[in-house]
């Protein structure tokens, strides 16, 4: 019993441990991975210290006043109108202003500065421009190219190579959602109508979670992303990939699995570039099986949680817009091995 | 120098007189008639503590849903409704009617020295409609159609393409309700103030308390129209399908958010500043002494009155608004630091340079001042506008919210209940159960809420109904569940000691504090009449102030329920003018009136169908019915100070 508590204490301690900011790497705006984030976080801890300063002098002041005169008796004293020291007090007072004004203005200053930094405007010439687009409960993520048929179009999974600059656009298809990541820059919000425009380089190869900020519905908490930095040949590698139309069945399987596509709901929403499948409501699936997760980072992208989730979605994420696609067990199969082979 | 009480020793005929001139009307009905400010205040007070409470036990709910990932205890849809009735309930149910009307008007026609409120079924009907409003809300919660976009409710989300159904109706309506309820109060307090005070209370001899509440109402004046404007243009967009915030059409999302933070900021300082002001009453009584720097925290309150409406697009930073813009907005927020830290730094000299002689209210100023101070400095750190665009909508901001606004409110307005219940019941508080209450209330809470900092820090969002095991914020969730249980804890001890104190507490007397202001020149509790003869007034702090012959006013009738008006400035009587009665009317009025804002909700003709009952209404209560024959009015009579 006793040592269950134990047991248990500890293990709340280190997941505690874990969660602090104490403990290195993850998911926090106090590990940076993009100077964007590191200009932040040099000001953020810049910030704390003044603030921590002021809090400390004057809760000690206050203490310190509070028991220098404090009396213990229960009659109350007869009230005084002004103290001797009054006069003296307003210097201190006044002080005490001129300080805060002093660290106020400071504390602005660097906020301009460190304001200037993360917006830079670059001039490399080798930038890559994405374009987001909100949707409720999704990311729909494009890579613009002038040549439409090398227009990339995935989702919730952001491509980028590692030390080059990257412009993002940001659309919404609906309701306000908000961009955020937090080891690589401040968030930035998602409006319908106006576009905004925002820039980040991601220094080392790695993979960084994201999460929709801004309430925008019933399944506002599973509207993840992920921002996969490579290296540049991998990015390369990776475009030239998604560039490329679906790869056609290679066994009778994957020929069931594509009629089935076809011949359910599946095509009313979703586009597999190659097929007759071109509804853009939905993720573009064309290279489904190159991504890690799916439903927006809810769930892993293996056999098992596809299957789940194209047969009842709703159990899964309450309220997302895809519909529950009861189908026969070898028609479910089918369809999971010919999404399975969409690299 | 003794403590000198104008309570004198009035010939008994003449208190009868009073208290038959001044009742108010038994029974059921007579209870919806009632007009007089401690009824209405104490009711107030009442109304919205239930709302604190209803608003916690959603607050907990929602602690439970957290404490692990992945948790089914409330499905999303309960999760959203619940998290907007917190926030709609605490901010619009709770936060100011209890620290602004409800305070307000029971207490400043005592401080001012004088026999009712102005207008006072004005302030009855105010509180009917304030009523209407949080049945209206809360009634649509259990009828399952709780508001559920958010206490904000942003466009599109909160439109008619969005949200379907009529659950972002019912929010809008309830905004107009709890509007309607704090512009009257708002109105009748200003007045008060201004008009009402006893001879001898300058402007420059008013208490803190008093500029504060009188500046609280020009800011409800100025910033409740804004959210009134765009909570109607919502419900037009939803009803009759105009298309203020339709895109496709011309509308625009953001101005919205412009309009809703024009009130939204302001807001916090309408909850925040009566907090100062109980702070700002309660340290020089404890510290036996005048305040230090009277002038430098007047100046400061009417400065952030000002200010509060200079930073609202600080709630913005995130929508990519050009940088020189933003930079002028974070100045603002910067700058308006100053007038409370001014605050802060006389509080300190006047325990520094008094003799510090603290009872159990002065418990929750200790916890004001270290709460408050962590609120405020976190906001230092938000109105920076890169560090904002990491931090905000996430925890680190539902941290630093709830650290000004528990530490700016909820911290002083216990302090103001141990101070002012003795006064309101009459009998004391209890020392042990206060000490309880504040040591549970004090570590759970800053269990709950500091943990938050850093769970903002590692990226959880707000207003999420659960998250994923792989971010690591299970445990930091569940320590701050935990904090809540030793929140409720010391919120059923102050119920305890509620109830055990106003049966069994020792009387309090008139003035158990040895405190200054006029409030404590009358029993407690005060009668209908307040005092028997009006006092007058000769510094800051009426009773430590008084001369031992100090005058009182005379000539004031009391067959008849009349007040004295004083001119703005000097306080100079100027005539007695006969207050209003207790009348049924406001009651009606606030049927008519409620009726046809329920009715909007789910038709225009509402409007054309429910406006006659309302003008009806309006008549009755407006008819003009003379004088009572036995108070023929007399004309203006200069008046003596005897």
């Amino acid at each position: 019993m006793f040592a269950s508590v134990l047991s248990t204490m500890g293990s709340v301690l280190v997941a505690l441990y874990q969660a602090s900011p104490l403990s290195p790497g993850g998911h926090s705006a106090l590990h940076p991975s993009a100077p964007q984030a590191a200009h932040i976080e040099w000001l953020y801890w810049v910030i704390f210290w003044i603030c921590f300063s002021a809090f400390v002098l004057t809760f000690a002041v206050f203490t310190r006043g509070s028991a220098r005169t404090y009396i213990s008796q229960p009659e109350p004293l007869p009230p005084i109108k002004e103290h001797p020291n009054d006069s003296k007090a307003v210097w201190y007072v006044g002080g005490a202003i001129a300080v805060t004004v002093l660290s106020l203005f400071a504390v602005l200053f660097m906020s301009v500065i460190t304001g200037k930094q993360v917006e830079g405007a670059t001039a490399e010439k080798n930038v890559l421009t994405i374009q987001i687009t909100g949707h409720q409960w999704w990311w729909e993520i494009q890579y613009p190219n002038s040549q439409a048929y090398q227009t990339i179009t995935t989702a919730n999974e952001i491509h980028v190579p590692a030390g080059r600059r990257v412009i993002i656009l940001t659309k919404s298809a609906d309701v306000i959602h908000s961009f955020w990541a937090p080891s690589i820059t401040g968030k930035r919000d998602v409006i319908p109508g106006p576009s905004s425009a925002f820039s980040f380089e991601v220094d080392k190869p790695g993979i960084y979670h994201g999460q929709c900020a801004e309430f925008c519905g019933l399944q506002h908490a599973h509207m993840g992303f992920s921002v996969i930095a490579e290296p540049e040949d991998q990015f390369e590698a990776w475009e030239k990939e998604q560039i490329a139309p679906a790869r056609d069945p290679t066994t009778p399987d994957q020929l069931r699995g594509r009629q089935v596509f076809l011949t359910h709901a599946c095509v009313m929403c979703h586009t597999i570039r190659g097929t007759d499948a071109g509804s853009r409501v939905g993720p573009d699936l064309t290279h489904i099986a190159s991504r890690k997760m799916i439903a927006a980072e809810t769930l892993p992208n293996t056999r098992g949680d596809l299957a789940g989730w194209i047969s009842d979605p709703q159990v899964i994420k309450p309220g997302t817009l895809m519909v529950p696609n009861p189908m026969q067990p070898d028609d479910l199969q089918a369809l999971i091995t010919y999404l399975g082979s969409l690299q | 120098m003794a403590i000198s009480e104008p309570v004198l020793v009035a010939d008994s005929d003449h208190i009868a007189r009073l208290a038959q001139t001044w009742r108010q009307p038994p029974g059921f009905w007579g209870w919806f008639s009632n007009v007089h400010h401690t009824a209405i205040g104490t009711r107030y007070m009442v109304t919205s503590f239930i709302f604190l409470g209803l608003g916690g036990i959603l607050a907990a709910l929602m602690r439970i849903q957290l404490a692990r990932p992945e948790n089914g205890f409330l499905s999303p849809d309960t999760y959203n409704q619940f998290f907007t009735m917190h926030g709609s309930t605490m901010i619009f149910l709770f936060a100011v009617p209890m620290m602004f009307q409800g305070l307000g008007l029971y207490l400043v026609p005592l401080i001012c020295g004088t026999r009712n409120i102005a207008f006072p079924r004005l302030a009855a009907f105010s509180y009917y409609i304030y009523l209407g409003g949080g049945l209206l809300l809360w009634i649509g919660l259990l009828t399952n159609t709780g508001a559920d976009v958010g206490w904000f409710s942003y466009v599109p989300l909160a439109g008619p393409a969005f949200s379907p159904g009529k659950r972002a109706d019912f929010w809008a309506q309830m905004i107009t309700f709890t509007e309607v309820s704090a512009l009257a109060t708002a109105i009748c307090i200003a007045v008060t103030i201004l008009r009402h005070r006893a001879p001898g209370m300058t402007l420059n001899r008013m208490p803190i308390i008093l500029w504060e509440k009188l500046v609280i109402s020009f800011m409800i004046i100025f910033a409740m129209p804004s959210v009134m404007v765009v909570s109607s243009m919502l419900l037009l967009d939803r009803l009759i399908g105009t298309q203020f915030f339709n895109l496709a059409l011309g509308g625009d999302v953001l101005l919205y958010q412009h309009l809703f933070w024009f009130f939204g900021h302001p807001e916090v300082y309408i909850i925040f500043l009566p907090g100062t002001a109980i702070v700002s009453t309660m340290v020089p009584v404890f510290s036996r002494r005048h305040i230090f720097g009277y002038t430098w925290i007047v100046v400061s309150v009417v400065a952030t009155g000002f200010l509060g409406f200079g930073l609202w697009v600080h709630h913005m930073f995130a929508t990519g608004i050009p940088q020189m813009s933003a930079s002028f907005f974070t100045a603002a927020s910067l700058v308006i630091v100053v007038p409370t830290a001014t605050q802060f730094f006389c509080w300190i000299a006047t325990i520094w340079n008094g003799r510090l002689q603290p009872r159990i209210p002065m418990l929750w100023i200790f916890g004001f001042f270290f709460v408050f101070l962590i609120g405020g400095l976190s906001g230092v750190m938000l109105a920076s506008v890169p560090v904002n665009w990491q931090v905000h909508d996430t925890y680190f901001v539902v941290a630093h919210f709830h650290y000004v606004l528990i530490g700016g409110a909820l911290f002083p307005m216990f302090a103001g209940l141990y101070y002012w219940l003795p006064k309101i019941t009459g009998r004391m508080m209890d020392s042990t159960l206060c000490h309880w209450h504040f040591w549970l209330f004090f570590i759970g809470f800053n269990m709950t809420f500091f943990t938050m900092h850093f769970l903002g820090l590692r990226g959880m969002p707000r207003r999420i109904y659960t998250y994923s095991p792989d971010m690591h914020w299970g445990a930091l969730n569940m320590l701050a569940t935990c904090g809540v249980v030793f929140m409720t804890a010391g919120l059923v001890v102050f119920l305890v000691n509620f109830f055990h104190s106003k049966a069994y507490g020792d009387p309090a007397g008139n003035n158990p504090w040895a405190a200054g202001s006029l409030e404590w020149a009358t029993t407690s509790p005060p009668p209908h009449y307040n005092f028997s003869e009006l006092p007058t007034v000769n510094g800051r702090e009426a009773l430590w102030d008084n001369e031992p012959d100090q005058p009182i006013v005379v000539g004031l009738r009391d067959d008849v329920p009349e007040v004295l008006v004083t001119n703005t400035l000097d306080s100079d009587p100027e005539y007695r003018e006969e207050s209003a009665g207790p009348s049924i009317w406001p009651f009606l009025t606030s049927i008519t009136v409620s009726a046809a804002f329920v009715g909007s909700i789910f038709t225009a003709w509402a409007i054309p169908v429910g406006a006659p009952p309302v003008i009806v209404t309006l008549i009755g209560w407006l008819w003009p019915r003379g004088h009572s024959p036995s108070a023929p009015v007399e004309a203006k009579e200069r008046l003596t100070h005897g």
